[in-house]
């Protein structure tokens, strides 16, 4: 049996696992990190828009603090976040954009002078100040009251995750790629690492660690059409679920972007609507305006798809091979437009489409965009089940998003997260020893390796393709954008069955290495898993909040659902995941719920939250000579690790 | 979408061979797919997976063009699959190979990240500068010129796909040939005010016949790079700043 011993494993290369494990090696632990694939390939690469951090040096952001970033989060969460957690993440977010500008991020910069930009349709000029002159810019971003978010052109994710690597070559960090970890090791509550499957020669290895951080993005492709890249299957968060110990949270919590298009799943921008872009369907009547008369397409990212979909509904969608869609329409804003403003989304339709988007239609779709759930961690990012094992990024819930993510928190999320939870685990690695009887990491080796030799030698049975897109066409019909408490019983009744029948796969390619159907085989249970736990969390959860919309329970219902959902898979044996709930304290809130300011405000309110608004507002009586910071901290006290404290410096507020 | 590409059925003749099967012998084998209308490479190859061979290896990650995992040689030229749509082909005709000039994990999958990895730390392609772990992350930023930061980002888009090594045909004669994403990768770090490093340090990297003095200037980076950088002014400007430390 080969053994590859280490301090800290982090499994998956993308954004947040590099920072932990540069993290835990500047701290002196050897760190070893697990990929499918080259670290730079990883889907943290596709984040074009860029990373929100409160620097205000643009015109537009001038006066932005932690506090805003805080109060747009958490309205954005529609209240389903952890305040605390999204205080830490906001006042480092601000030192992770630095960090990167030292490592060699080329953040676009502020130009002083006059600038001509669009806001709502108009063309408006704006004075940037010389005193930000050369400092990093931000741009317009949905959700946020500044201009907040921090890019480099249109390849923010890009450079963020090529400076990220290069730090860790410098460091001279290991990166095993293509091994996908199959099972974690745990000796009762302690995680000890992972059985790895190495995806070239099929050799089973075992990595023990004193320290697991979980990095492996989301969930994605539980949808038959996403956004996320291929690999973003959830395997990472499927084997935490496994080990029947580490719960899974808010896994309902699933965001859709309405513009993706047909059929591949990419993503064309918010900016095509912004820029004057119209929806249309079958018979290219515009169809939007019927619904919402008030904000047309450029109503907020879910209500555009709700409209959609329930439009595609009605029979109005345009059929095709790949399923019905309907038409971005940008020809009116003309090819000079287009080819200076939207010249990313001319690419991607002259490629992918063979079009050329300032004569023709773009096919587009609501498509699956971000998993807001995931395995459920301590603010330490430490799992609240199973000790040893940590998750950063989107494959956590750690938990700042809450039901809905705002754009640009999400690569910010990686990089803060890995910052943060990398000194926790590196905390972690120097207060625990190795402890563990070899007995253990080889019945956990030998238990996968049955699974394998069972799925080989299985002669007859069912066919892996068949079942996964089963799942996909459930999750996106019955767990999508829109969902009811009939469809969300039948999607868990279905997924069910094929939990049953994926315990029957049999495999036509025998070959024990590379073996991209075994590879299926054994990753599309573990995706069903995490079906089950969406599915069921959405059918229990009878209200709506956020990206999780039920059309027989509209209101967002503090009084009864102002908890984070908890999902264990108690025994390998069992269908279904055993769910519970935590409330989620209104008096240890800085923010009591209010309104998030979409529609009318039905919500359904919490007796709490009378009452701890009352208390803040005589605590904030009690102080009258408190400055922001000394207010936040009686209000609702955070901790961060003591590197990370500092206030913030900002061009002409210096640290106020 | 016009509707000759409906109805027609494509071929593709893929190489096959997995150097980890005891036997194995490299093979062309041809396999049928019915076009649909906006199909890529990328579709096409996972139909072929699922319905003709279960065995089939290849290489996706983003599928949307920028995460460099997909190239291959298609028709002869190194291109992205992901992006490559099979109305381009009007004989119907699809020969692909895998990119040369890269260790072959199988069929039409290689690993680049292996040689990208030790390409990186040959450039040792991150900034250099001793004073970088003192900065203070809570102080306003240094400065940096708006020009400068959009010129480094022209530069900071390679993707690292591969395609300009298997387009060059110094590599081929040159094992150690550091190649064009080695040389876009200087330039891009020599560009870069925070990197402290000197033209003599540069010299020590590329100045030599495995290094910018090697190039036979055929350029076949240029034509095939997906991301259309600048090699070739890169290369010359590189050669003329190195002849100088010279």
């Amino acid at each position: 049996m080969k053994i590859i011993y280490t301090d800290s494993l982090i499994i998956g290369g993308g954004l947040a696992g590099l920072r932990v494990a540069i993290a835990a090696r500047k701290r002196g632990y050897e760190s070893i990190i697990l990929s499918l694939i080259p670290a730079k390939r990883s889907h943290s690469a596709a984040a074009q828009g860029g990373m929100q951090a409160s620097l205000a040096a643009s015109v537009k952001s001038r006066g932005d603090n932690e506090d805003i970033h805080f109060a747009d989060t958490v309205k954005g969460s529609d209240w389903g976040c952890d305040q605390k957690v999204v205080r830490m993440f906001a006042h480092t977010a601000p030192k992770a954009i630095r960090e990167l500008a030292t490592w060699g991020v080329p953040w676009s910069r502020v130009r002083a002078g006059d600038r001509e930009v669009v806001i709502n349709a108009e063309r408006v000029t704006i004075t940037e100040g010389e005193d930000a002159h050369g400092l990093i810019t931000s741009r317009d971003f949905g959700g946020t009251k500044k201009w907040r978010t921090c890019y480099t052109a249109d390849g923010t994710g890009h450079t963020m995750l090529y400076a990220m690597d290069n730090k860790a070559i410098e460091l001279d960090i290991p990166v095993h790629e293509r091994k996908e970890a199959i099972a974690l090791i745990h000796e009762g509550n302690r995680c000890l690492g992972a059985v790895v499957r190495d995806l070239i020669n099929g050799e089973l290895i075992a990595y023990v660690a004193r320290a697991t951080t979980m990095a492996t993005g989301g969930y994605g492709r539980l949808y038959s059409v996403t956004t996320n890249a291929v690999i973003s299957e959830g395997i990472g968060t499927a084997i935490a679920l496994e080990t029947g110990i580490a719960p899974l949270s808010n896994m309902e919590a699933i965001q859709f972007h309405p513009t993706a298009i047909v059929p591949v799943g990419i993503l064309t921008t918010e900016g095509c609507r912004g820029d004057g872009g119209l929806l249309k369907d079958v018979d290219g009547h515009r169809f939007m305006p019927d619904y919402e008369p008030g904000k047309k397409e450029l109503a907020s990212r879910d209500v555009v798809s709700r409209r959609m979909t329930e439009h595609i509904r009605k029979g109005k969608g345009v059929p095709s091979r790949y399923g019905d869609h309907l038409w971005l329409d940008i020809t009116l804003l003309g090819k000079a437009h287009i080819d200076k403003n939207l010249r990313e989304v001319k690419e991607i339709c002259e490629y992918f489409l063979g079009i050329d988007p300032s004569k023709d239609f773009i096919p587009v779709r609501p498509t699956q965009h971000y998993s807001m759930g995931g395995i459920r961690t301590k603010p330490t990012g430490e799992s609240i089940g199973l000790h040893g094992l940590f998750a950063a990024g989107e494959a956590s819930c750690w938990d700042m998003h809450g039901f809905n993510r705002l754009g640009g928190n999400s690569v910010a999320e990686t990089v803060v997260a890995g910052m943060i939870v990398g000194e926790y685990v590196a905390d972690y690695c120097e207060a625990n020893s190795l402890d563990f009887k070899t007995s253990t990491i080889e019945s956990f080796v030998n238990r996968e390796r049955k699974k394998i030799d069972d799925l080989i030698a299985r002669s007859s049975g069912e066919e892996v393709y068949e079942l996964k897109k089963s799942m996909q066409a459930i999750m996106m019909e019955k767990v999508g954008i829109f969902r009811n408490g009939d469809g969300l019983a039948q999607a868990v009744e279905e997924l069910q069955a094929l939990l049953k029948r994926s315990r029957n796969i049999a495999i036509q390619n025998k070959v024990r290495s590379s073996n991209p159907e075994l590879v299926e085989a054994i990753r599309v249970p573990k995706m069903l898993k995490l079906a089950l736990c969406a599915a069921v969390g959405a059918r229990d959860r009878t209200e709506s909040r956020g990206a999780h919309s039920r059309e027989d329970f509209p209101a967002r219902n503090d009084r009864e659902w102002l908890k984070r959902t908890l999902s264990t898979w108690k025994d390998e044996a069992d269908e279904l995941p055993t769910q519970e709930y935590v409330d989620l304290d209104i008096m240890e809130m800085e923010m009591p719920p209010g309104s998030r300011g979409y529609g009318n405000d039905e919500t359904i309110h919490h007796a709490d939250t009378a009452v701890r608004e009352k208390q803040i507002e005589e605590l904030k009586k009690s102080m009258p000579n408190a400055d922001r910071h000394e207010m936040q901290e009686a209000i609702m006290p955070y901790v961060l690790p003591e590197k990370y404290r500092g206030k913030n410096e900002r061009v002409g507020v210096g640290y106020e | 979408m016009s509707n000759d590409e409906q109805g027609r059925t494509l071929k593709f003749h893929i190489l096959k061979y997995d150097p980890q099967l005891e036997g194995d012998e490299p093979r062309m084998v041809t396999f049928e797919v019915d076009e649909a209308p906006g199909m890529t490479i990328f579709i096409a190859l996972n139909e072929i997976r699922e319905k003709h061979d279960r065995s089939l290896q290849f290489d996706f990650v983003c599928r949307a063009g920028i995460c460099g995992s997909c190239g291959m040689l298609i028709n002869g030229k190194p291109d992205l699959a992901c992006r490559t749509l099979t109305s381009r082909f009007p004989r119907g005709e699809i020969t692909l190979l895998p990119l040369p000039a890269f260790e072959l994990i199988g069929d039409l999958s290689v690993n680049t990240g292996e040689f990208m990895r030790s390409m990186s730390e040959r450039v040792e392609g991150w900034i250099h500068d001793q004073e970088q772990e003192s900065v203070d992350l809570t102080r306003i930023e240094e400065r940096m010129d708006p020009d400068l930061a959009d010129e480094i980002y022209e530069l900071d888009r390679c993707i690292e796909c591969g395609c300009c090594i298997s387009a060059c045909a110094t590599k081929r004669m040159r094992d150690d040939f550091l190649g064009a994403v080695g040389f876009i990768k200087v330039a891009r770090f020599a560009l870069d005010t925070r990197d402290k490093r000197t033209d003599e340090d540069w010299y020590e990297i590329i100045g030599n016949d495995d290094g910018v003095f090697g190039c036979m200037t055929l350029l076949g980076c240029e034509d095939n790079c997906p991301k259309d950088l600048p090699h070739q002014h890169k290369i010359a400007y590189l050669r003329r700043r190195m002849v100088k430390v010279t």
